[in-house]
Parts: C-alpha cells; sequence; structure tokens
C-alpha cells in the first residue's frame, strides 16, 4: 500500500493489517474507524502527515484504554526488600526475563536475590542458576522435586534477613485453564504477602508476543487470581506484534511495563507505546 | 467480546433469514461473514479465512442450500467438512527408515515445547515397540537446556548424548549419530535450540544439520496459542528446511487452535501429534476432525 491514496482501500488495509498483528477483530475495526475519523478531521494527506496522525491516535486509544495507568516498575517504600512475582503460561520467558531484569537492576547497585520456585520443569532450576551465575546475583533453589511454596518462603526469609533490595520470584508456567496449579500460584503468592503484607510490589504477567487471541483469556484469568499488576511482551524481536495487548488493555487496563527482544541479557527495555504502536502497522508504510 | 459458538451464530443468522421467505445470496453471505469472524477469533490465519471462506461459498451455492429445507444445519455440515479435509482427514504416523536408525529432527521457535515432546515421543516409541532411542543435545544455547534433556532421560531410562556446550551443534549431531551406530540405536532424536525463522545464522546451522544428520521425519514443534504469525513463522521452517510433519503442543489449554488450520494450508505438511500436558504421557495422535470441531467451538 502507499499513503498517497488515503481512501476506503487504505482503511481496509489498515484493518487487516492490525488483525494480522493479533489485535482481534473487534479492536481493529473500532481503531481503523477512529482513524478515519481523525485522519479526515485532520485533513491529513500526505504520507507522513496520515503516519503521525496514526501514531498519535493509536497511542492515544492505548493511554485511554489504561485510565492512566502507569508503565512504572513498584519498589517498597520502606527499607525492605521488594518483590517481583513472574507468572504466565509455559515457555513464554518468564526465566529469560528474570535472568534480564536482574543484571538491569544489579547494574544500578540493587543488591539482587532470586528465588527458584519452578520446581516442576525438568531443568528449570538449573537454568536459573545459570542466569544467576552469568548476573553474579544470589539465588535460593529448593531440594530436589520440593513444594515451590517453601523456595518462595525460604526466598522471602533470606531477602529480609540479607537485606536485599529485590527478591526476583520464578514461577513454573501453567495454562490459566488448569485450576490447581492457578490455586498453587495464589498460594505462593499469599506466601510472599504473609512475610511481608505490602509485597509482592509486582506481578508481572509475561505474555508471549506470538501468542494469537488466547493471550486475553491468559490476562483475565492471572489477573483473578493473583491480581497481576503489569506485562512483560517477549519475543518481540520475531515477526510475531503482540497485538492483543491493546485488547487486554481496553479490557484489563493492565499496562505493558517491559519488553523482551531476544535471548540475550541486555535484550529487554521499558515499554514504549510509540515504537509498539508503530511496529504494529509499519508493513503499511 | 462475546464468546458465541460458531453453531449458534449461523443459527441466528440462518434465523435472520428465514424470517424473510426465501433465502437469499445476501443471506448466505451474511451468514459466512459471521464464519470469517468465527475463524479470526479462532487465530485462523486472516489469508486461510479468506480462502476458506471462498471454497466454502461456492460449495454453498453448489449445494443448492438456499433451496434445502433446513439452510443452517446444511452450512455447518458443509463448514465442518471442509475443516476437516482442509487438516488432513485421518492421522499419519512418524516416518521409519528402512534401515535403522529412523532419524528425528526437531525444529521451531524458542518455547514451543520441542524438548518436552522429543521426550514424550521417544518414551511413547520406547513403551509401545520396545525401541531403543538415543536423544542427542543440540542445543548449545539455552540456559541448562541440555540439563533439561538429561533429566527427562533419566527419567525415562532413555540415553541422551551430549557434549556440553562447548562443541558446535553440527559436531555434536555428528558425533551423536556415530555412537548411535555404535550402539545400534533404531531411533534417533536431535533436540535443537529454539529460533526465530528470520534468524540466518541459526536457520543456516538447521540446514546443516539436516545435511548432516539425512533426517526421517523434520517435526516442526509449534505452540497452539499461536495467533496470525503462525504462517509466516511455518512458512519459514518450512522454505528453509522442507518439514515431513507438525507437532501441535499445549492444547490441554483453552485456545481455538486456529493456528494448525494455517499451518496445514501453507505447509502442506501433515500434523502428527498433539502435546496435551507437561508429562511425558501427554501426548495424542492428531484427530483432524476434533480439531476442526475445537476451531469452530462446536
Ligand atoms: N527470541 C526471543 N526468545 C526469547 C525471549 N525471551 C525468552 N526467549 C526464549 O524463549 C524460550 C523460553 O524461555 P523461558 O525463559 O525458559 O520461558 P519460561 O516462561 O520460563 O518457560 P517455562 O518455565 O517452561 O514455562 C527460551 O528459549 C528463551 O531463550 C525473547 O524476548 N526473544
Ligand atoms: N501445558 C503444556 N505445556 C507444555 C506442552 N508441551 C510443552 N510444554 C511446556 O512448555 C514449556 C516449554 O517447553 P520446552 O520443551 O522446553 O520447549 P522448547 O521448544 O524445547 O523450548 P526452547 O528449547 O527454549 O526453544 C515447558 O514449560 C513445557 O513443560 C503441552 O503440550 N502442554
Ligand atoms: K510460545
Ligand atoms: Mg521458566
Ligand atoms: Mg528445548
Amino acid at each position: 500500500a502507499n499513503f498517497r491514496a488515503v481512501d476506503e482501500n487504505f482503511f481496509d488495509e489498515l484493518e487487516e493489517t492490525l488483525i494480522a498483528a493479533d489485535v482481534g477483530f473487534d479492536m481493529a475495526l473500532k481503531i481503523s474507524d477512529e482513524l478515519q475519523d481523525e485522519v479526515r478531521l485532520t485533513n491529513a494527506k500526505s504520507k507522513k502527515e496520515v503516519q503521525n496522525t496514526i501514531i498519535e491516535k493509536l497511542v492515544d486509544v492505548y493511554d485511554r484504554a489504561g485510565n492512566g495507568e502507569d508503565n512504572t516498575m513498584h519498589f517498597a517504600q520502606t527499607v525492605q526488600p521488594s518483590i517481583f512475582l513472574l507468572v504466565g503460561v509455559n515457555g513464554v520467558g518468564k526465566t529469560t526475563t528474570i535472568g534480564k531484569m536482574a543484571d538491569f537492576y544489579k547494574k544500578q547497585g540493587k543488591k539482587v536475590l532470586l528465588a527458584a520456585a519452578d520446581t516442576f520443569r525438568a531443568g528449570a532450576t538449573e537454568q536459573l542458576v545459570e542466569w544467576a551465575k552469568r548476573d553474579q546475583v544470589d539465588i535460593v533453589t529448593g531440594k530436589g522435586s520440593s513444594d515451590p511454596a517453601a523456595v518462595v518462603f525460604d526466598g522471602v526469609k533470606k531477602a529480609i534477613d540479607g537485606d536485599y533490595d529485590i527478591l526476583f520470584v520464578d514461577t513454573a508456567g501453567r495454562l490459566q485453564n488448569n485450576e490447581n496449579l492457578m490455586r498453587e500460584l495464589e498460594k505462593m503468592k499469599k506466601i510472599i504477602t504473609r512475610q511481608l503484607p505490602t509485597a509482592p510490589q509486582e506481578v508481572l504477567l509475561v505474555l508471549d508476543a506470538t501468542t494469537g487471541q488466547n493471550a486475553l483469556q491468559q490476562a483475565r484469568l492471572f489477573k483473578d487470581s493473583t491480581d497481576v499488576t503489569g506485562l512483560v511482551l517477549t519475543k518481540l524481536d520475531g515477526t510475531a506484534k503482540g497485538g492483543i495487548v491493546l485488547a487486554i488493555r481496553q479490557e484489563l487496563h493492565l499496562p505493558v511495563k517491559w519488553v523482551g527482544l531476544g535471548e540475550k541479557v541486555t535484550d529487554l527495555a521499558p515499554f514504549n507505546a510509540d515504537q509498539f504502536v508503530y511496529g504494529l502497522f509499519k508493513d503499511l508504510i | 467480546m462475546a464468546f458465541e459458538n460458531l453453531t449458534s451464530r449461523i443459527q441466528t443468522a440462518m434465523k435472520t433469514m428465514s424470517g424473510k421467505g426465501k433465502v437469499s445470496e445476501a443471506d448466505l453471505d451474511e451468514t459466512l461473514r459471521e464464519i470469517r469472524l468465527a475463524l479470526l477469533e479462532a487465530d485462523v490465519n486472516l489469508k486461510t479465512a479468506r480462502n476458506f471462506i471462498k471454497q466454502l461459498r461456492e460449495k454453498a451455492l453448489g449445494a443448492k442450500v438456499l433451496e434445502g429445507l433446513n439452510p443452517s444445519e446444511q452450512v455447518i455440515k458443509i463448514v465442518n467438512d471442509q475443516l476437516t479435509e482442509m487438516m488432513g482427514e485421518k492421522a499419519v504416523p512418524l516416518n521409519k527408515s528402512t534401515k535403522i536408525p529412523t532419524v528425528i529432527m526437531m525444529a521451531g521457535l524458542q518455547g514451543a515445547g520441542k524438548t518436552t515432546t522429543v521426550a514424550k515421543l521417544a518414551n511413547k516409541l520406547k513403551s509401545e515397540s520396545n525401541a531403543r532411542p538415543l536423544l542427542i543435545a543440540a542445543d548449545v544455547y539455552r540456559p541448562a537446556a541440555i540439563e533439561q534433556l538429561k533429566v527427562l532421560g533419566q527419567q525415562l531410562s532413555i540415553p541422551v548424548f551430549d557434549e556440553g556446550t562447548d562443541n558446535d551443534p553440527r559436531k555434536i549431531v555428528q558425533d551423536g549419530l556415530a555412537q548411535a551406530d555404535e550402539n545400534k540405536n533404531d531411533y534417533v532424536f536431535i533436540d535443537t535450540a529454539g529460533r526465530l525463522q528470520i534468524d540466518e545464522v541459526l536457520m543456516q546451522e538447521l540446514k546443516d544439520i539436516e545435511k548432516i544428520a539425512h533426517p526421517d521425519e523434520i517435526l516442526l514443534t509449534v505452540d497452539a496459542m499461536t495467533g496470525q504469525n503462525a504462517t509466516e513463522t511455518a512458512q519459514g521452517f518450512n522454505d528453509a528446511l522442507g518439514i515431513t510433519g507438525v507437532v501441535l503442543t499445549k492444547l490441554d489449554g483453552d485456545t481455538r487452535g486456529g493456528a494448525a488450520l494455517s499451518i496445514r494450508e501453507v505447509t502442506g505438511k501433515p500434523i502428527k501429534f498433539v502435546g496435551e500436558g507437561e508429562k511425558v504421557t501427554d501426548l495424542d495422535v492428531f484427530y483432524p476432525d476434533r480439531m476442526a470441531s475445537r476451531i469452530l467451538g462446536m
């Protein structure tokens, strides 16, 4: 497509581009309609003008859907560890994200601790141990197939006793419709809160950008069980766009706080709405 | 976004028609739009959905559903049949080499379920037909990927060949195959690292491994929750490697799994197995008719 012809066709293509980015049919239609009005209103004609209008409008849609939530990380107010719990379905990038974030905060001078509370998946503890080694941060692990709740408890205790600034808790991947595993997760969160009433400061739901409409259901059910505070959108270095977070923000008001851009320790960035929105429709240009 | 299943949607659309006496072509198109929407909500790729609807329209007109007594039931049947047919009719078993070993190579995006699937398939072959598989740990990139495979191998009493993370995966595969020859293993599984289909360096590595190992089966492992991008990914891997089959994982979730249709359409390769959980026994052969009903929410 080209922007010379900003006509009906153009908006059909925009709609399709948004659907192809996993924004979802309803959301794509809504956005396309709003943009059509906006472009007419601002009388945008040149490619550059239309592009700017679209970015502004889409960022606006994103912000409005959030009702003013911020996408910054929240820390403990008093001298006690901040606890960040990472949750999500299988294979989305929870453990890797912790590996990246631990390095990010360590470089800011924070004293960081990891808790390997995925005691279920083969090699999960070893994976986080390897990240702890790379990041040169401390880690609490369980013995064999111990209860994940016990690892969480030990982690929180060590974080308090050892004057750590941040504790990251890695959890096993679980599908949101698995009620037993969702209850187990709730229990892990309660163990944290029992030890430190204002913790966890963040419950981050990790979403894989390649996921389609099911991500909305993931967000719903994880939010129900663990009061998710924000999203991490991983694997944006691939060809998938992660457009479903627009629908998630619209319905659940969950802001994206971080994006994953690869497998290396530095492949993590704070979410940037402009860049994300540009990525959604850059194929149209 | 109301979650309606397709049956009720089609019935609603058809009901509005029947009030108007004779059902027109425009009414049919209204129904087809509902079907297209349901496919998109199930994550069927936009282009795949479009092709599907086009074929469906021709079939529906050809079958003269507009003149029949119960157009909605007829349309539902045609949709279901067409979907089942497109998905490949019946289950296709694993390829088997005439002389041992049969080599099975995994490929796919990060976190799709390759390593878990290797354990599941090897376990199935071992327990159902007394096979003696060897698993080659050729993922030297993901932290503790080798450890993961070794733990699974240990649980199943299936040997795992590894050379740590210092050697090149090509060399590891070569040495692993030599070991399989020596030990007369009848199946060899090559667990490869997850990668993006646009990662040229890592895709070249897979092509090289393919040349070294001459696999009888190259299984693309795909997460059933994948969205619109499934097409691009599947095409990328298929173009580079000529995959022989697909494994669809994480079907124990509540996703509709429309990616299955898109992958099948762009690669033409059969979906052979589905993953239905994290345990090594959570594997089933693929049933096209079940998948069709699932995508349609029926
Ligand atoms: N390309 C890319 N790969 C990623 C990214 N984040 C994670 N990965 C890869 O995705 C795969 C899964 O990552 P993990 O961190 O193990 O995911 P997880 O959510 O902890 O998985 P489970 O614990 O098994 O549920 C690994 O191969 C990671 O290297 C990313 O941003 N981009
Ligand atoms: N619920 C469910 N989880 C699965 C299934 N198959 C795999 N998993 C989980 O998905 C996650 C990723 O599986 P892996 O086998 O490590 O995936 P992979 O493709 O080898 O990942 P990389 O090597 O990092 O690319 C793990 O948590 C597995 O337990 C399945 O069918 N259902
Ligand atoms: K995935
Ligand atoms: Mg993990
Ligand atoms: Mg693996």
